[in-house]
């Protein structure tokens, strides 16, 4: 399983208000593993993800996802998605946000309190979101998207604005859903990133500059670290 | 459309509101009051009160849930809730009638409070039944709400969607038929009141408050209204978008 491609991209393109994001992106992502997408902000991380996910509308391309077109109803139950902004009820509690999208989702109770405690807010379940700082709520939102056990989880930029002990507990959680056979595609600005995941896309300017793991990319480009690796290859580009 | 992430949503929606004690307290103090004052400011002239009064209980409901819904769809936009929700195992009639619940049950409050007022304390005499008003004023609700969920779609911010409100009942409003009779307005005026809705929701609270009988006139009246709150909620859902640009 953790060979074959779980997301397929071919020939997308996509234009936001006028502007091309994604001139023509064409993308395999392996399955079972956590994949960085990384790149600077405005490169066209967002939409791309967006286009997996199928909220995206797009101009040309397609978009298979665990081998149906991206947004099919049948994909809906299977994909969790987190936004850079978190998406929940800031006038609900945390247990509130999650016991509605649960019942969205037609998933048991019991799945809340796991979903809570993988993403360390136990203490704070009782708390309105609106009171919590910005790290926890993104982090409720985070667990929004564990409720359903989905196949392919897409998340964006999760990890911006948490301290690093929580950073490395969630980089941690990421591998252990991976070994559950869960896909993951998590967004990133930051280089330092880059080593925690087994694959990593590079995008620049709506372009993906390269697809490797950590240890092939520095191998191909000779640089000494990920962020110097980055660089040479968007020189290149 | 599932009756399970229905009901969650119409919970989801109350449960919301619930915290904002604010808000929840302004709905249902706010007419009772207007109402009270309406009756003061034609002291002494029961047969107007007799006759506006069954109107504006009906009335506030659509004014209420219109302003209501519009912010709350709108903060479901701009918060990316919606775009999560699009991107979920939940059909947009769950959403709408989830919200139309909610409200509904919100909107029946309200009219328990103002009729509760009106008949009772400012002995408000209506020819028809109370809980025939009471009935109008929560289809006046759901029609209000159906109309503030299409127009949050073309409101960008929360400035635009509370503008909308004057813009789109306000001139309902004076074209209805509560202020003036429409039979004497400039003829273009009666002609275009026949096209909007709110028309045939004072035109039923009028006819409950002066003939109050159940005849084929006020059944016309309520299927005109129960028919635009269906068009205006399939405009809704249509503004709700599983993918977007």
């Amino acid at each position: 399983m953790k060979n074959s491609s779980v997301i397929s991209i071919e020939r997308l393109r996509i234009r936001r208000g006028g502007k091309l994001i994604l001139p023509d992106a064409t993308l395999e992502l392996r399955s079972g593993v956590v994949t960085g997408l990384l790149g600077p902000s405005g490169s066209g991380k967002s939409t791309l993800m967006r286009a997996i996910v199928g909220v995206q509308l797009i101009e040309a391309g397609t978009v298979t996802v665990l081998g149906l077109p991206a947004g099919s109803p049948d994909l809906r139950r299977r994909i969790g998605y987190v936004t850079q902004a978190p998406s929940v009820y800031g006038d609900l509690s945390v247990r509130e946000n999650l016991r509605y999208f649960a019942s969205v989702l037609g998933v048991p109770g019991s799945r809340i309190d796991e979903a809570i405690a993988v993403v360390d807010l136990v203490g704070q379940a009782e708390q309105v979101v609106r009171t919590l700082s910005g790290g926890e709520r993104s982090r409720v939102s985070l667990a929004t998207a564990l409720l359903g056990e989905p196949d392919v989880l897409v998340l964006d930029e999760p990890t911006v604005g948490l301290d690093p002990v929580l950073r490395r507990d969630l980089w941690a959680t990421f591998h252990r859903l991976a070994q559950a056979g869960t896909s993951l595609l998590v967004s990133s600005h930051v280089m330092d990133e880059a080593e925690r995941c087994d694959d990593i896309v590079l995008m620049r300017d709506g372009r993906i500059v390269a697809v490797a793991s950590p240890a092939e990319l520095l191998r191909k480009t000779g640089a000494r670290d990920l962020e110097a690796a980055f660089l040479s290859l968007a020189e290149a580009a | 459309m599932k009756a399970r992430i229905t009901l969650a949503t119409a919970a989801r929606v109350l449960r919301q509101l619930r915290r904002d004690r604010r808000t929840l307290a302004l709905v249902l103090v706010v007419p009772p009051v207007l109402l009270t004052l309406f009756r003061y400011v034609f002291d002494g002239q029961e047969a107007t009160f007799d006759r506006l009064g069954a109107p504006l209980v009906g009335l506030f409901p659509f004014i209420t849930m219109f302003l209501v819904t519009s912010i709350a769809m709108l903060r479901e936009r701009v918060s990316g809730t919606l775009e999560r929700l699009m991107s979920l195992p939940l059909g947009k009639a769950d959403l709408l009638f989830g919200y139309a619940l909610a409200f509904a049950l919100v909107a029946a409050a309200q009219a328990a409070a103002t009729s509760l007022v009106a008949f009772w304390l400012l002995d408000l005499d209506t020819a028809g039944p109370v809980w025939l008003v009471f009935a109008l004023a929560i289809a006046n609700a759901i029609l209000g709400m159906a109309l503030g969920l299409f127009m949050s779609a073309f409101a960008t911010s929360e400035f635009q969607a509370v503008q909308f409100m004057p813009a789109v009942v306000l001139p309902q409003i004076l074209l209805g038929g509560l202020l003036v009779d429409r039979s004497t307005m400039a003829e273009p005026l009666e002609w275009l009141s026949h096209a909007l809705p709110l028309t045939y929701a004072y035109d039923a609270l009028a006819r409950t408050a002066q003939i109050g009988e159940l005849d084929v006139a006020l059944w016309r009246d309520i299927a005109v209204v129960a028919g635009c709150s269906l068009v205006a909620l399939a405009l809704g859902a249509a503004t709700l978008r599983r993918r977007t640009p």
